[in-house]
């Protein structure tokens, strides 16, 4: 039999996985799996921070659908993989992160490049593994893809010292049954709950259907579609869940949340069924949750059966896979309604369709020659795609004004940072997503603070031939802090300025080898988007100087009551 | 109102296993109040008796079993429980108060595992109420130091079947 290095095993390993990319960082100790990694059908990114292959990963991941993976040595290679890992977590995200460690020798005696990368990482991931035993390699990365990709999806970390690496050991095929005896994913719903579900929603006048992240995460927007219609329910779709249900659709609502649409809110709030499918009853979405919807009764679907009843109790709890359980609902219904039809619930649908028109999202005025205003520069963008497009966001004012804006129609087509709210995620995840999905036109929409956290990631995407574009929404600040600044703290804008002219952007693309442009009034824009999506050659940078004081509207402040609304400047006062 | 639960868990007998457990319980915000570990009938599992000081202990069991490495939580209220803990507690009993001190543990059955000129130490087993019981009966003597192994806990058989409950 042949012997290998752990190293060569590791790479056989994520090849068995059908690993087509990973995003990564050499250094030390992980040194001695670039070695055989050189020879290996798996295309390596090199990013330039390991924070940015983190997110690189995380991009891929909500792209596919597929494990992302990254690659990071010791120390602070993997203390800057920890962001990422947190932000996977937060919003279950499967990505499988590889770190390199000090010799098991040297483990505990404080040596270079050394981190407890194994206790650092452990309340940031699903699951982590410090592999001490050789033999084990194929079988734990086998795992940890199975652990990462199945029920609650999550990232998985695996901590290799560097002379596990060195040690030889004969190849084996993993078996492909993993046995855990912990972890047994429940997919399919108790049928006695789907049925008491199916009562309550036939029963219920004033329904919501409340869609969160997992309706993308189990591929289950065909299932949510056929069931909301057979059903007649509107439905709101988190920051998670944009593109779950097409924005187009009669029965949609919008977003609900802080910066939610009013008619998504009021309906929620308003309800006497909220039923929430892969969504966790998140505070950006509730509020206070004591003001939450008080008068619904709740039908909580979750693979994770931790996320039923920590925020709110549900009256129906169903733990299940999104897909199969909308499969079960729309089955029992239909079923249950033979040839008839859902009720039609007309007086609830006239008034979720009055507050749809009274209070639209978009509540901004471009002035010709006035100050850029930025919902208007990603109107622009719909416009100029054809919304043909996966967009990007990072986090702030403009990641609200992308999510409410877009008519997002299809899954994967929106990538963001929600639960953790990192900054700095959408250049790497939009190299990411690009790797993951050539074909697709992909934009970050990124904002002025978010894209210095992590633009030297642009250097990559054009030294590593991924032509991503980015817009950034640029305001010279820190525009969300400077909102919070504005309402909550009398206009002290406390370390929220960004300086107005520097970087220049343009001449920082350039530097990148980046083709760059620059939009300053409203005439501009079009013109310079076009140009941009009519390149595919390399990087694109489009720079729109807007107006610093547009703030995002609908507005719930933190920990208030949903009831109450803040529509405009002039609910302010 | 006290907020005290018994758990005991079955957990892969694995590495960093309690790690998981107590950086769960601190992530979320969950207090250990007592907390004993030790080899499971089978080899390769152990079994964690904790007790929690927390409000919703539905959300502590449900945190618990996500836990890759657990394999079965189980939540046992004082009825259907046998419940042990061993005390060590050592008292002050010089030569006047000896033969009271003395009188006083027989009572509790508490065994004299050490003597010293002016000190006395036993070795005290039972449920939580027979130690507080005990320690409050030593108090008036002095209680130089004193050491718990922390709760342990076994369900009850069903009732049916229990028929020679001596517990």
């Amino acid at each position: 039999m042949e012997r290998i290095s752990i190293s060569q095993a590791l790479i056989k390993a994520l090849e068995f996985e059908g690993v087509e990319v990973m995003f990564g960082h050499p250094g030390g100790a992980i040194l001695p799996a670039y070695d055989p990694l050189y020879d290996s059908k798996i295309r390596h990114v090199l990013a330039r921070h390991e924070q940015g292959a983190g997110h690189m990963a995380e991009g891929y991941a909500q792209a596919t659908g597929r494990v992302g993976v990254c690659i990071a040595t010791s120390g602070p290679g993997a203390t800057n993989l920890v962001t990422s890992l947190a932000n996977a977590y937060m919003d279950s995200i499967p990505i499988l992160a590889i770190t390199g460690q000090v010799p098991t020798t040297a483990i505990g005696n404080d040596a270079f490049q050394e981190a407890h990368t194994w206790g650092i990482t452990m309340p940031t991931t699903k699951h982590n593994y410090l592999v001490t035993d050789a033999a084990e390699i194929p079988d734990v990365i086998h795992e940890a893809f199975h652990l990462a990709s199945t029920g609650r999806p999550g990232p998985v970390l695996v901590d290799l010292p560097k002379d596990i690496l060195n040690t030889e050991v004969v190849w084996h095929d993993p078996t492909g049954i993993v046995d855990l005896p912990g972890y047994k994913p429940t997919t399919t719903g108790h049928p006695l709950q789907v049925k008491s579900a199916i009562e309550l929603i036939q029963q219920s006048q004033r329904p919501v259907l409340y869609a969160g992240g997992g309706i993308i995460a189990s591929g289950a927007h065909a299932e949510l579609l056929t069931f909301a219609e057979r059903a007649n329910l509107p439905v709101v779709t988190t920051l998670m869940a944009r593109g779950a249900f097409p924005d187009t659709h009669a029965l949609h609502l919008g977003m609900p949340g802080m910066h939610g649409f009013y008619s998504a809110i009021t309906a929620m709030q308003k309800s006497d069924l909220l039923i929430a499918i892969g969504a966790r009853f998140d505070d950006r979405v509730t509020g206070d949750p004591s003001h939450f919807a008080t008068g619904a009764k709740i039908i909580h679907v979750d693979i994770d059966p931790a996320e039923i009843g920590k925020i709110r109790k549900a009256d129906v709890p169903i733990v299940g896979d999104a897909r199969t359980v909308l499969r079960q609902l729309d089955e029992r219904l239909a079923k249950v309604l033979g040839t008839g039809t859902a009720p039609t619930r007309t007086e609830w649908m006239e008034t979720l369709s009055g507050w749809k028109s009274a209070h639209p999202i978009s509540s901004y005025e471009q002035e010709p020659g006035g100050l850029l205003k930025p919902q208007y520069v990603i109107e622009e963008l719909f416009k100029t795609t054809g919304g043909d497009a996966i967009v990007v966001a990072g986090v702030g004012q403009h990641q609200m004004w992308a999510a409410q804006l877009w008519k997002y129609t299809k899954p994967r087509t929106w990538i963001n940072s929600g639960g953790a709210g990192t900054m700095g995620f959408a250049v790497p995840a939009a190299i990411g997503a690009k790797m993951g999905m050539p074909d697709e036109n992909v934009w970050a929409i990124d904002g002025d603070g978010c894209f210095q956290m992590t633009m030297q990631e642009m250097i990559c995407a054009s030294t590593e031939g991924i032509p991503v574009k980015v817009l950034i929404i640029n305001n010279h600040n820190l525009g969300m802090v400077r909102q919070w600044q504005r309402i909550f703290y009398n206009e002290r804008f406390s370390a929220s300025e960004l300086t107005d002219h520097t970087p220049d952007y343009v001449k920082l693309a350039e530097a990148m080898g980046c083709a760059g442009f620059r939009a300053e009034t409203a005439e501009e824009v079009a013109p310079v988007l076009e140009k941009a999506n009519s390149i595919n050659d390399r990087p694109v940078i489009v720079e729109a100087r807007v107006d610093p004081d547009e703030m995002v509207f609908p507005m719930v402040p933190a920990g208030g009551s949903n009831d109450i609304v803040i529509l405009s400047k002039d609910d302010l006062s | 109102m006290s907020n005290l639960h018994l758990i005991t868990v079955l957990v892969e007998d694995k590495p960093g296993v309690l790690a998981r457990v107590a950086t769960m319980f601190a992530r979320r915000g969950f207090n250990i109040h007592s907390l004993a570990v030790g080899p499971a009938e089978e080899l390769e599992l152990s079994r964690m008796t904790i007790v929690v000081d927390a409000p919703d202990v539905e959300q502590v069991i449900k945190q618990l079993q996500k836990l890759i490495n657990t394999l079965k939580v189980v939540e046992l209220s004082g009825t259907d429980a046998i419940e042990r803990e061993v005390m060590l507690i050592r008292v002050n009993a010089d030569t006047e108060q000896r033969s009271s001190v003395l009188d006083a543990a027989a009572v509790f059955k508490a065994k004299p595992v050490d003597v010293g000129a002016t000190t006395i130490t036993f070795e005290v087993v039972g449920d939580p109420q027979k130690l507080a019981d005990f320690l409050e009966l030593m108090r008036p003597y002095g209680v130089v130091s004193l050491v718990k192994s922390g709760r342990i806990a076994l369900a009850r058989e069903p009732k049916a079947r229990n028929l020679r409950a001596i517990g």
